[in-house]
């Protein structure tokens, strides 16, 4: 009999090389805090005694549909870091996201992108998602 | 004229404001690759308090016992009395080293073992005299588990909590005494923040009492003097793998009189209390590497010591928002355990790898439960001064250029994940808030 193997064990800590990259080298990390007019939507997730909190700025387009900027701050671990980098990657690439397709963004498509996460990661540190839903409805509420 | 003089004014006092904010917006690529492709790396093992690396010396002791001497010592030839001498010879050397007497030492797998056969053991023999246990919050989850196990076979456990240093009070201890306590179990140093616990003044306090008491000295060994008598115990663990011995062995010792049941059944290997053929190698090599840590317990305890505080203090020069997890004094020489505050230790351990240095962390991101460390949590602190934490173990080959650079790669590592973080802990009242 064989036993069902994923592709990534899922099992150790070991985190594949896109995920060290996305740790080592951070894309659309804020790096100071900006004023309230400089982003369109702001979001929040996670908290500091689970070990995991997100925020998510966002700026979309003049016709309100597209999102084209997304800077985030991650407190987590190196899967949290990276996989909220993977998010933001996910959403700024070709010209930027729709932002109806935005919300479709799942933890599994991100975890997809980053090669994989040992198993017990996924839960917990792929919190980005819920980080842009936040802000994407933080946008349509200033409108 | 005027209006478009007034923009351009206008555009221009808007960029100097905005200077002093981009220079703060220091690309964190280059900060990061500075610190990981500009530093000259160096290995750096500070993680002895997991396991060390087994001395030369010992693995020189145990070579024979694998192809020459490899009889059973249960043989009837000479093959086997050789091992058997060899074994017994081992006994005799921990025994020496416990003040107690050879037949007081039954050899296990290791601490694990040790301390289930220990918790376990007293418990299915005593039961008829009471089915009380005390132990503490802080002990390793090789006593914590057995005794969560007997309070589902009906056991009524105490789990003792500890000061803000992490330490038991022994008073806690006599106020918990019951008629029909069986057994104590307090670990003898914490693997976690290394804080000393008083075993001999709990030992002092059950003089009088029956119940038994058990202490897990695996940090233990070769920092403090385990004379089993001076510390008043009547069942110690201690194991081969945090002593620069062997992994997978270890040793329980059981005042003569205490009646353990076994938790394994077979032959009559250690007087039938733990059966199965000797792992003879494994003994040697333990009683070896025991023998070793203990008679040069003080001169390297100092030396350690000194290493320790220096580190400590020089870290906490160094990088500000982090709190010293355990005693400042009461702890073992080795054992140096940092909070660094809005952070998280996983991520930290990261960087710290990719320089080659090993260490720890009581965030629950490294460990397979998803738990923070219950020892800092025990402390009285937020979830999140464990998740933040760093332990730093020293070591035998541990120098001070070791400790030298990872003061000079810390700092760094601290300040690109405050960056990337959006915490920002009052270091007063250790509540978190995010950054405003």
């Amino acid at each position: 009999m064989s036993l069902p193997m994923a592709s990534n064990s899922g099992t150790g800590w070991m985190y594949t090389d896109l995920v060290k990259d996305h740790f080592f080298r951070p894309r659309n990390l804020l790096q100071s805090l900006p004023e309230d007019n400089d982003f369109d939507g702001y979001g929040e997730v996670g908290s500091p005694a689970c070990g995991d909190v997100m925020r998510v700025w966002i700026k979309i387009s003049d016709d309100g549909k597209k999102i084209t900027d997304c800077k985030w701050q991650t407190f987590g671990c190196a899967s949290a870091i990276a996989a909220t980098s993977m998010m933001s990657t996910i959403v700024l690439e070709n010209g930027g996201m729709p932002i109806d397709e935005a919300m479709e963004i799942t933890p599994q498509m991100i975890t997809k992108r980053l090669g994989g996460l040992p198993n017990r990661k996924i839960h917990c540190s792929v919190l980005g998602d819920q980080a842009l839903k936040k802000a994407i409805e933080d946008y349509k509420s200033r409108k | 004229m005027d209006c478009c003089f007034m923009q351009a004014l206008l555009f221009l006092w808007n960029r100097y404001n905005r200077v002093p904010k981009m220079k703060t917006m220091i690309n964190i690529h280059q900060e990061i690759d500075a610190l990981l492709q500009g530093t000259e790396k160096r290995f750096a093992y500070m993680d002895h308090a997991a396991t060390t690396y087994t001395d030369s010396r010992v693995v020189e002791a145990m070579m024979p016992y694998f192809e020459k001497k490899f009889g059973n010592p249960g043989g009837f030839y000479d093959l086997g009395k050789v091992a058997k001498d060899a074994v017994e010879g081992a006994r005799e050397v921990v025994a020496g080293v416990l003040n107690c007497s050879a037949d007081e030492v039954i050899f296990t797998s290791g601490g694990t073992e040790s301390d289930n056969l220990a918790i376990f053991g007293v418990a299915r023999r005593y039961a008829d005299r009471g089915k009380h246990i005390i132990t503490s919050v802080i002990e390793h989850h090789a006593v914590e588990a057995p005794c969560k196990q007997l309070q589902k076979e009906g056991f009524d456990v105490t789990f003792l909590s500890v000061d803000e240093h992490g330490r038991v009070n022994p008073d806690d201890v006599k106020a918990a005494l019951r008629d029909d306590t069986i057994l104590v179990s307090v670990m003898m140093a914490n693997n976690e923040i290394g804080t000393l616990q008083p075993i001999a003044e709990i030992g002092e306090i059950l003089k009088d009492h029956k119940a038994f008491f058990h202490t897990d000295a695996c940090q233990a060994a070769g920092a403090l003097s385990l004379d089993v008598d001076k510390l008043g115990v009547d069942l110690m663990t201690i194991n081969g793998s945090k002593i620069y011995g062997p992994k997978g062995v270890g040793a329980l010792y059981r005042r003569k009189g205490l009646r353990l049941k076994p938790m394994m059944y077979g032959g009559f290997q250690e007087r039938g209390i733990r059966p199965g053929t000797e792992n003879v190698p494994g003994i040697i090599g333990f009683a070896k590497a025991l023998e070793i840590a203990d008679s040069g317990r003080g001169a390297e305890a100092e030396r350690l010591t000194e290493l320790r505080d220096y580190m400590i203090d020089e870290i906490q020069k160094a990088i500000p928002k982090t709190k010293l997890n355990g005693h400042a004094t009461d702890r073992l020489p080795n054992n140096v355990n940092i909070t660094f505050m809005d952070i998280e230790g996983e991520s930290l351990l990261l960087f710290l790898n990719e320089l080659g240095i090993y260490a720890a962390t009581g965030s629950a991101c490294s460990s397979e439960s998803l738990d923070p460390s219950h020892v800092i949590v025990a402390t009285g602190v937020p979830y999140e001064c464990a998740h933040g934490s760093i332990r730093f173990s020293l070591g035998r080959k541990t120098t001070r250029e070791d400790v030298d650079y990872v003061l000079d790669v810390l700092p760094k590592i601290v300040e690109i994940l405050r960056k990337i973080s959006p915490l920002n802990m009052d270091p007063n009242t250790l509540e978190s808030n995010l950054q405003s």
